[in-house]
C-alpha cells in the first residue's frame, strides 16, 4: 500500500489533510481536559461524559421545538450550572487530597454524568443538524484537487478560535494567572489569598462550555448517542502528546494524532490486518513520551528530593 | 478491652516477624478461613457460589495484583484488563496444546507469560510517570485487545473469536460443580494472597514503597530503579494473569476478548482505591464492595417496585455507582482498609474513649 504514496501523492496529501481536520475534532475534546488539568492539576476523566450530557441536552431542547439560539443559551446555562455544582459537591470536600483520589472522583463523576444524562434525556440516537453540510468544498476541490469537508473546516476554525481565546485568558487575565497558581500548588495558592473555590467553579463552568461546543460538533458528525462519552479515550493520546497542561499542545497533539492515525490506517494498516486505529495513537503517544516525558508543550517536570 | 495486645510478649524473632502478631487477629483470620472453606460451600446455593463468590475471589486476586503496582509502587496502571486477557488466552493455548497438564501448572505458566508481557509494557515506566504512565498502559491494553481479536491463532481459529475452556480436573476429581470451582479458586487465592502479603513485607516490598513515596530519593539511597519497577510490573501482571485465567476457566467457561474491556480495568482500579491503596486486606474489601453493590442496587430497586424498566435501571445503577464512589472518596479517601484500622484502634481502648 505504501507505494500508493509515491504513485498518487495527491491522494496521500488528501488523506493527511482529512486526518489533520479530524484531529482538530479530537482537540476539541482534549481542550476540556487540558483546561481543567492546567487550572487544578486534576485529570478530569468525566470530560467525555460532559460532552455527552451537553450534546444530549442541546439536541433534546431542539427536539422539543425550542429555537436554535435559545437552545444554545439554555444548554450553556445547564452546563455552567452543572460545572459549578460539581465544584461544590465533589471537589470542595476533596481539596488537598492526593491527585489520584481526585482522579478517581472524576471517574465516579463520569459514571454519574453518563447515568444522569441518559435517564433525563433517554438513550436513543438523536440526529443533529447544525446547518453546516458535511460535503467536500467544491471551490477548493476544483482549484487545488483536494476535496476537504466544509464541516470539518468550520470545526477547525471554531477550535482555533477557542484555543486563541483560552490562551489569552490564561496568560493575560487575572483569573487565568490565578488558575495557573492553583494548579502549581493548591495550598500555596490559597495561602496567598486566591479564592480556590471561586476559581475552580469558573474552570469547571468553562469546561462545560467547551464540552457543549465539542458535543454539538461531534453530535452533528456522529449523531448524539452514548458513544460520544467514549471520545475521552480518543482524546487521551492527543492530550499526552501535547502535554496535559498545554492548551496549544491539545491542538498540536490533535493534528499529529489525526494525521498519523489516518495515514497509518490507510497505508500501514492493511499490512497488519486492519483496525489498528484503536491502539495506534496510544503507541505513538508512548513513543513521544519516551523522548519527552511531559509531552511536547507540557511544563518541564523538575524533581527535587 | 476485647482487642488489645497487653500481656502478649514477643520472645523470639519468629514471633516478632509474624504476619499477625496479635492473637485476636490470628483467631479472626482462622474464623474467616473456616467460614470461607466450610460454611460458605455448605450454605451457599449455586447462584451465590457461582455468580458472587467466585467473581469476588477472582477480582480480589486482580485487585491484589493492581494494588502491588498502584498502591505499593505508586505506578498508575490501566492495563489490568489487558494483562488479565493475556493470562486467559495463554492458559487457553497451553491447556489446549497440552491437555494432560495439571491445571495449576497451566495457571502458573499463564501467569508467567502475563508477567513477561507486563515486563515489556512496564519498560516505559522507567521514564514516564504519573498520569502519563496511565495513558501508556492504556496503549498496552488496546494493543493486547487488538492482537487477540485479530489473530486467529490465539483462539485456535475459532470463528467467533470466543474461546471455551476445556474441562478441569484436580487430583483426579473433575472440577465442574460450583462448590468445587469455588473451593479451588479459594485455595489459589488464599495461597497467592499469603505470598503477596509476605512479598510486601520483604526487602522488595520495602523497595517498592520507597519508590512510591519518592522515586528520586529511592534511587539516591541505592534502590535499583530498573529492577524494582520492572519486578513490580511483572509480579502485578502475574497476579492479573492468573486472575484472568481463572475468570475464563472457572467463572465464565467461555470467553471472548471483549470480556476484558477497558471497563474491567476501571473496575479493578476502583476496588483498589475504595478498598485502600497499599493494603492486601483492602483489595478483598474493595472487591467485595464492587461485586456486591450492583446486586444490592438491583435488589433494592426491586423492593421499591419491580416495574422499573431495564434501561432506566441500568442508568440508575450508573448514577448510584458514581455517587457512591464520590461519597466514599470524600468520607474516607484512604479506603475501607483505613476504616478497619480505625475500628481496631477504637476496639483497643473500648469501652474507654482513650
Amino acid at each position: 500500500m505504501l507505494d500508493v504514496v509515491i504513485t498518487d501523492p495527491l491522494f496521500a496529501i488528501e488523506v493527511i489533510f482529512s486526518g489533520l481536520l479530524s484531529g482538530i475534532m479530537y482537540s476539541l475534546v482534549a481542550l476540556g481536559f487540558a483546561l481543567i488539568f492546567k487550572a487544578s492539576g486534576i485529570f478530569n476523566f468525566g470530560q467525555g461524559a460532559f460532552v455527552l450530557f451537553a450534546a444530549l441536552t442541546f439536541v433534546s431542547l431542539l427536539n422539543m421545538g425550542i429555537n436554535f439560539w435559545l437552545a444554545i443559551v439554555i444548554s450553556l446555562a445547564v452546563m455552567i450550572g452543572y460545572g459549578i455544582a460539581v465544584e461544590r459537591v465533589v471537589l470542595r470536600p476533596l481539596v488537598n487530597q492526593p491527585l489520584i483520589i481526585l482522579f478517581m472522583a472524576t471517574i465516579g463523576l463520569n459514571f454519574f454524568t453518563e447515568g444522569l444524562a441518559q435517564s433525563v434525556w433517554g438513550t436513543e440516537v438523536h440526529p443533529l443538524d447544525l446547518g453546516i453540510p458535511d460535503v467536500p468544498w467544491e471551490a477548493l476541490g476544483n482549484a487545488t484537487g483536494l476535496y476537504l469537508s466544509v464541516f470539518e473546516l468550520v470545526a477547525a476554525v471554531i477550535a482555533g478560535v477557542m484555543v486563541v481565546a483560552l490562551a489569552l485568558f490564561f496568560s493575560k487575565t487575572k483569573t487565568g494567572r490565578a488558575l495557573r497558581a492553583v494548579s502549581d500548588d493548591h495550598q500555596a495558592a490559597m495561602s496567598v489569598g486566591i479564592p480556590l473555590q471561586h476559581i475552580w467553579a469558573v474552570t469547571w463552568a468553562v469546561a462545560g462550555i467547551i464540552a457543549l461546543v465539542a458535543g454539538m460538533l461531534w453530535g452533528a458528525k456522529l449523531g448524539v448517542q452514548f458513544s460520544l462519552a467514549l471520545l475521552a479515550l480518543k482524546a487521551l493520546p492527543v492530550l499526552i502528546i501535547g502535554g496535559f497542561d498545554s492548551i496549544e499542545g491539545a491542538i498540536v497533539g490533535g493534528l499529529i494524532v489525526g494525521a498519523s492515525e489516518k495515514f497509518a490506517e490507510v497505508f500501514i494498516g492493511p499490512y497488519f490486518g486492519g483496525a489498528i486505529e484503536n491502539w495506534f495513537p496510544y503507541v505513538l503517544a508512548t513513543i513521544f513520551l519516551l523522548f519527552r516525558p511531559q509531552g511536547l508543550f507540557g511544563e518541564r517536570i523538575i524533581e527535587r528530593v | 478491652m476485647i482487642y488489645r495486645e497487653a500481656g502478649q510478649f514477643k520472645t523470639s524473632y519468629g514471633a516478632d516477624e509474624a504476619i499477625f502478631p496479635i492473637i485476636q487477629d490470628r483467631w479472626f483470620i482462622a474464623a474467616i478461613l473456616a467460614v470461607a472453606f466450610v460454611a460458605v460451600p455448605m450454605l451457599g446455593n449455586d447462584y451465590w457460589l457461582g455468580s458472587v463468590f467466585i467473581p469476588f475471589l477472582i477480582f480480589s486476586l486482580a485487585a491484589i495484583g493492581l494494588n502491588i503496582l498502584v498502591g505499593y509502587t505508586g505506578l498508575i496502571s490501566l492495563g489490568t484488563a489487558g494483562f488479565m486477557a493475556v493470562g486467559a488466552f495463554a492458559a487457553y493455548k497451553i491447556a489446549t496444546a497440552f491437555p494432560w497438564m495439571n491445571f495449576l501448572v497451566v495457571l502458573i505458566l499463564a501467569g508467567i507469560i502475563a508477567a513477561l508481557v507486563g515486563l515489556v509494557f512496564g519498560l516505559p515506566s522507567l521514564r514516564i510517570k504519573g498520569f502519563y504512565l496511565a495513558v501508556t498502559t492504556l496503549a498496552a491494553h488496546f494493543f493486547i485487545e487488538w492482537v487477540f481479536t485479530h489473530f486467529g491463532w490465539f483462539t485456535n481459529y475459532s470463528f467467533t473469536g470466543v474461546i471455551s475452556s476445556p474441562p478441569i480436573a484436580m487430583l483426579g476429581f473433575p472440577i465442574d460443580t460450583p462448590e468445587s470451582r469455588y473451593l479451588m479458586t479459594l485455595g489459589i487465592v488464599v495461597v497467592l494472597a499469603l505470598v503477596a502479603k509476605n512479598l510486601v513485607r520483604s526487602e522488595l516490598g520495602r523497595a517498592w514503597m520507597a519508590i512510591r513515596d519518592m522515586d528520586v530519593a529511592a534511587e539516591v539511597i541505592g534502590i535499583p530503579m530498573l529492577k524494582t519497577k520492572l519486578l513490580a510490573f511483572a509480579v502485578s501482571s502475574f497476579y492479573c494473569g492468573i486472575a484472568g485465567a481463572l475468570w475464563a476457566f472457572v467463572y465464565l467457561g467461555t470467553v471472548e476478548p471483549q470480556a476484558f474491556d477497558i471497563n474491567r480495568a476501571f473496575e479493578v482500579l476502583f476496588m483498589v482505591i475504595i478498598g485502600g491503596l497499599g493494603s492486601i486486606l483492602g483489595s478483598f474489601l474493595g472487591a467485595g464492595f464492587i461485586v456486591l453493590m450492583p446486586i444490592a442496587i438491583t435488589n433494592g430497586a426491586a423492593l421499591f417496585g419491580a416495574a422499573i424498566p431495564a434501561d432506566v435501571l441500568s442508568n440508575l445503577e450508573l448514577i448510584i455507582f458514581g455517587s457512591l464512589i464520590i461519597f466514599f472518596l470524600i468520607v474516607e479517601p484512604f479506603g475501607l482498609a483505613r476504616l478497619w484500622q480505625v475500628a481496631k484502634e477504637k476496639l483497643r481502648t473500648w469501652p474507654f474513649p482513650y
